[in-house]
C-alpha cells in the first residue's frame, strides 16, 4: 500500500537557521497522526513544507515529500498547485484570519467548489448548502450570505472544517486549529473533525502541542523538538510507556485538571539545554569528525 | 482584623446599551450578583469560558472599574464607589498582572526602569543606585538573571517577558494581585515553572490572589478555592479539591468533560457535536 504522505530526511533553513533537522514520518491511508511539539519546534513548518507554502526566505535543503506516491519536490509547479485545497487541503490555526473578510461565506466556498470541481454556480450553492449542513450548522442558507465576521469564532472554524474536506482530500494539515477556541468548542470541532474524516476516507496530519489532543483524536503520534524527531509510535504506546526523556518531562509538565498540584514537574531547563546542543551538533559539517 | 482579605456583595456591572434614538439606555449586565470571599494568603481561582465575564470581574476587583451596584470590601473599607483620589492609598496595595507581557511591558524602556516606575511614581526611591538594587531584587525573586535589567522586553523570551511582568507587579510589595490568563500563550514546559514560581511566592511573600484562566487544569494546580463564572453569574463556587472531584453544576461537569485529558479514552469523540445555530454570533473574544 502507498503510503499517503512519505516525508524523508527532510531538510529546511530559514535564512542561516535550520528549522527541520532531518524529518522522515509517514501516514498512511486514513492515519490521523498527531506532530506535537513546543513554540520553535518546526511543527507547522513542517506542514508548510508539505503544502509548498514556506516562507520566501526558506530553502529545502534536502529530502523529500511524496504524496501518494508523488515527489511533491520534483513536480512542476501547476501540478504541485492544482492539488492544493483539492487533494491536500489545510485547516488553518486562525479561523478569524483566514477567511476573506469582504467576501461572504457562500461566495468563498463557491469559488472554491467552481475551481477545483468545475461545478456550475447553481450547483456549487447546493453542494456549499449540504457541506455547512455536514458540519452541523443549522441555517447554511442564511450562514452562506453572511460575512466572516458576522459569524462566531467557532462557527467560523467549521466553515473552514468544510472547505478543507469540500473535495475529498487524501490528506488534510490541520495546523492547531483548536488553540483559539474554549474548551467547549474545541471539544465539538475534534468530534467533527473525526467524522468528516471518516466520511470523506481522508488521512490527517493534526499539528499541536496539546499532548491532550493527541490522545482523543489522534492514532499516532511524533514528538518534534528542534526540527527533529525524537519519539515515534501508536499514541497509546508513547502516552503509556513514553522512552525519549523529553516526551516524559513533557507529560510531567502537563497540569491536569484530575490530579492534585503536586504531580506537576516541570521541565529540567538542562534537558532542553541538550536538546538544542544535540540538534545544533547535527549542523556541524560531517567532516569536522568526532567531537 | 478580619481574616477575609477581599469581598464582594451583589456585586454587579453593566454596559449602557441604547435600544433607539429616544429610548432610556438599558442596562446589559455583564456581572451579575457575584458574591466571593477571598482569604488572606490564598488564591482564588476564576474559571469561564470567553464572554463570561472573567476579566471584566477581575478588573472590578482591582477598581479599574466601578460596579453599577453591589459591593467590595478590601481589608474591611467598602471601595466599590470610591474615586480615584481616594483610591489611590490602595492602588499600592493592590495590583494586576496582564495577559500578555508583549503589550503591558513598555518596548523603549529598559526592564530596570520599568520594574522600578511603580517605586518612583510613589515617592519609594532614593537615588539610581537604591534603584539599581532594586531592580536587582525584584529579578532574583522571580527568578531572572541580573543583567536583564539592561535589556529591552523584546530580547527576552515569553517566559521571561511573563517574569518580569510578575516582578512589576510585586515592585510595591502588594497584599492582592490579581493574574489575568498569565500562563495562557506558553509553551507548556515554560507555563510549569510560572506556575511553580507562583506558589513560592505566594508562600514567600504571604500573597494573595485571584488567578483569572480559561484553563482548569491550571486552576487545579495553583488555587485553592475556585468559582465558575457563566454568562456573568458565579454558577459554581468552592474549594478546588470539591468542585473538581464532585462538580454540582451542570456547566461545570460540561467543562470539565470537554479538558481533553492526556489518557486514551475510547467514545471521548462519539457523541454527536450539538449543532450551532447561525444566531450565536459575536462571542467569541
Amino acid at each position: 500500500m502507498t503510503a499517503t504522505l512519505a516525508v524523508e530526511g527532510l531538510k529546511v533553513a530559514i535564512g542561516a537557521a535550520n528549522v527541520l533537522r532531518g524529518v522522515s514520518l509517514a501516514l498512511q491511508p486514513g492515519e490521523v497522526r498527531g506532530l506535537v511539539g513546543e513554540s520553535g519546534a518546526g511543527k507547522s513548518m513542517l506542514g508548510r513544507a508539505v503544502l509548498g507554502l514556506l516562507p520566501a526566505n526558506a530553502t529545502i535543503i534536502s529530502g523529500h515529500i511524496a504524496f501518494e506516491g508523488r515527489d511533491l519536490l520534483d513536480m512542476r509547479e501547476t501540478e504541485r498547485r492544482g492539488l492544493l485545497g483539492r487533494r491536500i487541503a489545510l485547516i488553518p490555526q486562525d479561523p478569524m484570519t483566514s477567511l476573506n473578510p469582504v467576501k461572504r461565506v457562500g461566495a468563498q466556498i463557491g469559488s472554491l467548489l467552481r475551481h477545483h470541481l468545475g461545478l456550475s454556480k447553481r450547483a456549487a450553492l447546493t453542494r456549499a448548502t449540504e457541506l455547512l449542513t455536514e458540519v452541523a450548522i443549522r441555517e447554511p442558507d442564511r450562514v452562506l450570505s453572511l460575512y466572516p465576521h458576522e459569524i462566531s469564532g467557532g462557527m467560523r472554524q467549521r466553515v473552514l472544517i468544510a472547505m478543507a474536506f469540500a473535495c475529498d482530500p487524501g490528506l488534510v494539515i490541520a495546523d492547531e486549529p483548536t488553540t483559539a477556541l474554549d474548551v467547549t468548542v474545541q471539544r465539538q470541532v475534534l468530534q467533527l473533525v473525526e467524522r468528516l474524516r471518516r466520511r470523506h476516507g481522508s488521512a490527517v496530519l493534526f499539528v499541536t502541542h496539546d499532548l491532550g489532543v493527541v490522545a482523543k483524536i489522534c492514532r499516532s503520534m511524533t514528538v518534534l523538538h528542534a526540527g527533529r524527531v525524537l519519539e515515534e509510535g501508536q499514541t497509546a504506546d508513547v502516552l503509556a510507556r513514553p522512552r525519549h526523556p523529553y516526551t516524559r518531562a513533557l507529560l510531567a509538565a502537563t497540569p491536569r485538571a484530575d490530579r492534585p498540584a503536586e504531580a506537576l514537574r516541570p521541565v529540567p531547563p538542562a534537558l532542553i539545554e541538550q536538546l538544542w546542543s544535540e540538534a545544533h551538533r547535527l549542523d556541524q559539517p560531517a567532516i569536522a569528525g568526532p567531537a | 482584623m478580619s481574616d477575609i482579605l477581599l469581598r464582594t456583595s451583589d456585586l454587579s456591572f453593566g454596559y449602557p446599551q441604547r435600544n433607539g434614538l429616544f429610548r432610556k439606555p438599558a442596562l446589559r449586565e455583564v456581572i451579575k450578583r457575584v458574591d466571593l470571599a477571598v482569604p488572606r494568603g490564598s488564591v482564588l481561582g476564576l474559571v469561564g469560558e470567553s464572554g463570561s465575564g472573567k476579566t471584566t470581574l477581575g478588573r472590578l476587583l482591582v477598581r479599574l472599574l466601578q460596579p453599577t451596584s453591589g459591593g467590595i470590601q478590601f481589608d474591611d473599607v467598602e471601595i466599590g464607589q470610591l474615586d480615584e483620589a481616594e483610591l489611590r492609598p490602595l492602588r499600592t496595595r493592590i495590583q494586576m498582572i496582564f495577559q500578555d507581557p508583549q503589550s503591558s511591558l513598555n518596548p523603549r524602556l529598559r526592564l530596570g526602569t520599568t520594574l522600578t516606575r511603580p517605586l518612583g511614581v510613589h515617592g519609594r526611591l532614593r537615588g539610581q543606585r537604591d534603584q539599581r538594587e532594586r531592580a536587582a531584587a525584584l529579578l532574583d525573586l522571580v527568578g531572572l538573571p541580573p543583567d536583564c535589567a539592561d535589556r529591552y522586553p523584546h530580547e527576552l523570551s515569553g517566559g521571561q517577558r511573563q517574569r518580569a511582568g510578575i516582578a512589576r507587579a510585586l515592585a510595591l510589595e502588594p497584599d492582592f494581585i490579581v493574574a489575568d490568563e498569565i500562563v495562557s500563550g506558553l509553551d507548556v514546559s515554560t507555563q510549569a515553572h510560572i506556575l511553580l514560581l507562583l506558589k513560592e511566592l505566594r508562600a514567600r511573600l504571604g500573597l494573595t490572589m485571584v488567578f483569572i484562566s480559561h484553563d482548569l487544569s491550571v486552576v487545579r494546580v495553583l488555587c485553592d478555592d475556585v468559582a465558575i463564572l457563566h454568562h456573568g453569574e458565579v454558577v459554581e463556587y468552592g474549594a478546588v479539591a470539591r468542585v473538581f472531584g464532585a462538580p454540582q453544576h451542570a456547566y461545570t461537569q460540561q467543562l470539565l468533560a470537554a479538558i481533553p485529558l492526556p489518557d486514551i479514552e475510547p467514545g471521548w469523540l462519539d457523541d454527536a457535536p450539538p449543532a450551532v445555530t447561525s444566531q450565536q454570533q459575536g462571542s467569541a473574544a
